[in-house]
């Protein structure tokens, strides 16, 4: 008897000491070394994780044909995607089916009688939730990538996403008429924020509404505009818990260990882009849709289900693993603004410095700023030994090495606009692609710019 | 025949109860009628009683146990007066001081109330059971040392709990009531101020703390060593050192260099313990007060080390401009 006890006792100190995950675990370097910048996996749990996911419904290839009659012509009451030709139209609908309500079928959003009746709301809500697709695919790609999000990424097969949020309503015993027994909204092992004592909706203040995330003062002393409570820092510590618990990574996947401040994990760059995109969608999208659901889907206070980090990502950093579907349904992405591009500023043109603007993602000099190098040209013919230094500018926004290889190429452009004004290249000397602070909408040409100063 | 064992023995000495010393003229009589638990013998001393609870005592009882009953029933309450709830969410539980919004004014009693009720009556406890040391030891012609120990830890937990939060001018940056809470209250509080691991006086606490464990392992371990030669007599060692002593300090001698005497390692000891709430209640009285963010307080003074970016640059999207949108480079 002794020793199965003693041995008993053995196990249930080493599964506490464990948190009751099994040995051993995978530590993956990540940061500079003997930092603890690694990302902790258990593969067994990995893998029972991966192995509980449904497989992904396979991609029936766009249909090549792009004439033809288009849906908006054929079909009544399309407000979306009318723009499809009939049979792309039609393998979207099918797509949609099997992304949401394999089981239900078409008429799970649809009136039998009358396909394009509006009179369930399940049609409504998906119209909607179509445009907000197509609004993410467009304009959100600084957190969604080129990979964009399918009805699936958030639907799994199920008519209703199996992880949203609605308010929270206020704990039971806070009220006026309670003598004791005040949570203050947190307290409870709630699985959206794992399972931690914190406030247990978060949500509503830094995913809907635009409270700041940020706690951590931006001074080494205390000044008089940074106050922020330890329960208001409970509140961000809840949504970090639901980013981790959300997508199965550590605080380092987007922190560093010294200073969760300091931003030089990318991955955070893309956090803050999701924090956004969820605000906008939450705002934009979702909570307006709170009168076409029926009373039964809304929450205890009656709002519709919002998204955050686990609606699409559900366990894994990358939602669905990475699997780009979106790139393959026409009908997904918003198209471009049809207004065209801004017209560029004039160039810059001095003796000694001239600056010249390119467009959007572009390399080419157009003719109109080759001109502003006339001038410069000028001068170095008479000052044969003057040098000119060309720097490439990009904006902000996008990656960082495809926007240095921009302003790189942007610089040889003007090098080759130079050697063809008849200067040596030894003449020219290019400095290092520069980033703008400004313009990270892309909307101010001024960033995307080349400066050629004589020295 | 029972040998004595110095890792783990079996050996109980078994005899009358020891009944003390007489108490003069003013205390409390002792109460409980003394007994021996062979189970208690084998951790400590087998003899459970007398206790000596005098006035201070009990009234330390009463208010710690109000304390313990207001925390308590608030959390039983939070989960609906559900006994069965309440084992199963109890380290979840708590009992939280009140919102920011009430500063240092008092709260109603379900908004912070009965926290700073709690509190206050926790530390009425605390202090006369510290009082109650103080004059226990006095009574038996004692130094004071235990107290002076344990008031550095009640120390810690007034800083915690009112020193710190009156000079930031609100109960709410207070610890709560609760296991996991308070947890996560100190997470929160070193992401609050930049990651408390660059606040020197936590780090000497730490050093301090690890310090008396390692102290305690070294003494330990080398009392046990020499007890077969007598050394667990240390009281008699100090005065009339003999060979275990002198084994002792020799084994230290060679393998470090130094050694602590049979008295000095003691004073050791109690100053690594004391020093530990000591300067960890200083680093959390600085924290907001005076410093608002360890980790750049480091970086001003030379303190925390650059390392070497391993992903590139990477710049605060907000500090761009703030564009909501658009990927246009």
């Amino acid at each position: 008897m002794k020793p199965i006890l003693r041995s008993a006792a053995l196990l249930a100190a080493a599964l506490a000491l464990a948190a009751c995950e099994r040995f051993p675990v995978q530590s993956t370097q990540q940061g500079y070394r003997g930092t603890g910048m690694v990302q902790i996996d258990n593969p067994r749990i990995k893998a029972a994780q991966a192995a509980a996911r449904p497989p992904i419904p396979p991609d029936t290839p766009p249909i090549a044909a792009t004439d033809g009659p288009k849906a908006r012509d054929t079909f009544q009451n399309v407000k979306v995607l009318g723009d499809l030709t009939v049979a792309e139209f039609t393998r979207h609908m099918a797509a949609i089916t099997a992304w949401v309500s394999p089981e239900q079928g078409c008429n799970y959003c649809h009136n039998p009688a009358n396909l394009a009746d509006d009179s369930k709301y399940q049609k409504v809500v998906s119209r909607r939730m179509l445009e907000m697709t197509r609004h993410l695919n467009a304009d959100w790609g600084k957190h969604v990538g080129q990979t964009g999000v399918t009805c699936y990424t958030c639907h799994r097969g199920q008519p209703v996403p199996a992880y949203t949020w609605t308010k929270a309503p206020p704990a039971p015993r806070s009220g006026p008429g309670s003598l004791l027994g005040n949570d203050f909204g947190q307290n409870k092992a709630v699985p959206s924020i794992a399972a931690t004592s914190l406030p247990y909706e978060p949500y509503s203040a830094l995913l809907k509404g635009d409270q700041a995330i940020r706690v951590a003062g931006a001074q080494a002393l205390p000044v008089s505009t940074h106050k922020v409570s330890i329960q208001a820092t409970e509140q961000t510590y809840a949504l970090m818990m639901h980013f981790s618990e959300a997508l199965g990574v550590n605080c380092t996947y987007c922190h560093n260990t010294h200073s969760f401040a300091t931003w030089d994990v990318p991955a955070r760059v893309t956090a803050w882009h999701g924090i956004r995109m969820a605000r906008d969608l939450n705002v934009n999208y979702l909570e307006p849709l709170g009168p076409t659901f029926p009373k039964t889907s809304l929450g205890p206070l009656g709002d519709p289900a919002k998204v955050f980090c686990a609606t699409c990502h559900q366990g894994q950093n990358k939602p669905l693993g990475g699997a780009a579907m979106a790139g393959q349904y026409a009908g997904l992405i918003a198209a471009a603004p049809a207004a065209a591009a801004p017209p560029l500023p004039p160039p810059l043109a001095e003796p000694a410095r001239a600056v010249l603007y390119f467009g959007v993602g572009s390399a080419a000099l157009d003719a109109a700023q080759a001109q502003g190098l006339a001038r410069l040209l000028d001068t170095m013919a008479a000052r044969p030994r003057a040098l000119a230094i060309v720097s490439g500018f990009h904006s902000a926004a996008g990656t960082l090495s495809s926007n240095q290889e921009l302003a790189k190429q942007r610089a040889f452009a003007v090098r080759d606009a130079l050697k063809a004004g008849g200067i040596a290249e030894t003449r020219v000397r290019l400095e290092r692609p520069q980033q703008t602070g400004a313009n990270v909408a892309g909307e101010d040409p001024s960033a995307r710019r080349v400066e050629v100063t004589l020295q | 025949m029972a040998q004595y064992q110095n890792l783990f023995t079996r050996v109980q000495a078994v005899g009358p109860a020891q009944l003390g010393i007489a108490l003069p003229e003013g205390n409390s009589p002792r109460s409980g009628q003394p007994f021996l638990w062979h189970l208690a013998g084998r951790l400590g001393n087998a003899q459970i009683g007398p206790i000596y609870l005098g006035p201070l005592g009990l009234a330390s009882i009463i208010f710690g146990t109000l304390a313990f009953n207001i925390i308590g029933f608030n959390m039983l309450a939070s989960v609906n007066w559900d006994p069965i709830q309440f084992v199963r969410q109890l380290f979840w539980l708590a009992l939280e001081p009140p919102k920011p919004e009430y500063g240092l004014r008092l709260p109603p009693m379900n908004e912070g109330g009965w926290w700073l009720m709690a509190g206050g009556f926790l530390t009425v406890s605390v202090l006369l059971w510290w009082a109650r040391t103080y004059t226990r030891a006095r009574q038996l012609g004692m130094g004071t040392h235990v107290s002076w120990a344990f008031l550095s830890a009640i120390w810690l937990f007034l800083v915690l709990g009112f020193f710190r939060p009156v000079a930031m001018g609100s109960w709410a940056e207070a610890v709560p009531f609760g296991i996991f809470p308070h947890l996560d209250w100190t997470a929160a509080f070193s992401l609050r101020y930049g990651n408390l691991f660059y606040n020197p006086f936590h780090a000497l606490s730490i050093a301090f703390l690890y310090g008396s464990t390692l102290l305690f392992a070294m003494h330990g371990a080398t009392i046990l060593a020499v007890s077969k030669y007598g050394g667990d007599r240390e009281l008699d060692q100090i005065i009339d050192r003999g060979t275990a002593s002198e084994r002792a300090a020799l084994f230290w001698r060679w393998t470090m260099g130094w050694n602590a005497t049979m008295e000095s390692i003691h004073r050791w000891a109690w100053w690594f313990a004391v020093l530990c709430p000591l300067c960890g209640g200083i680093g959390i009285l600085l924290t907001g007060t005076v410093v608002d963010n360890w980790y750049l307080w480091a970086v001003k003074h030379g303190v925390a080390p650059a390392y070497p970016p391993v992903f590139g640059p990477v710049a605060d999207p907000a500090a761009l401009a703030a564009p909501l949108q658009g990927v246009k480079p």
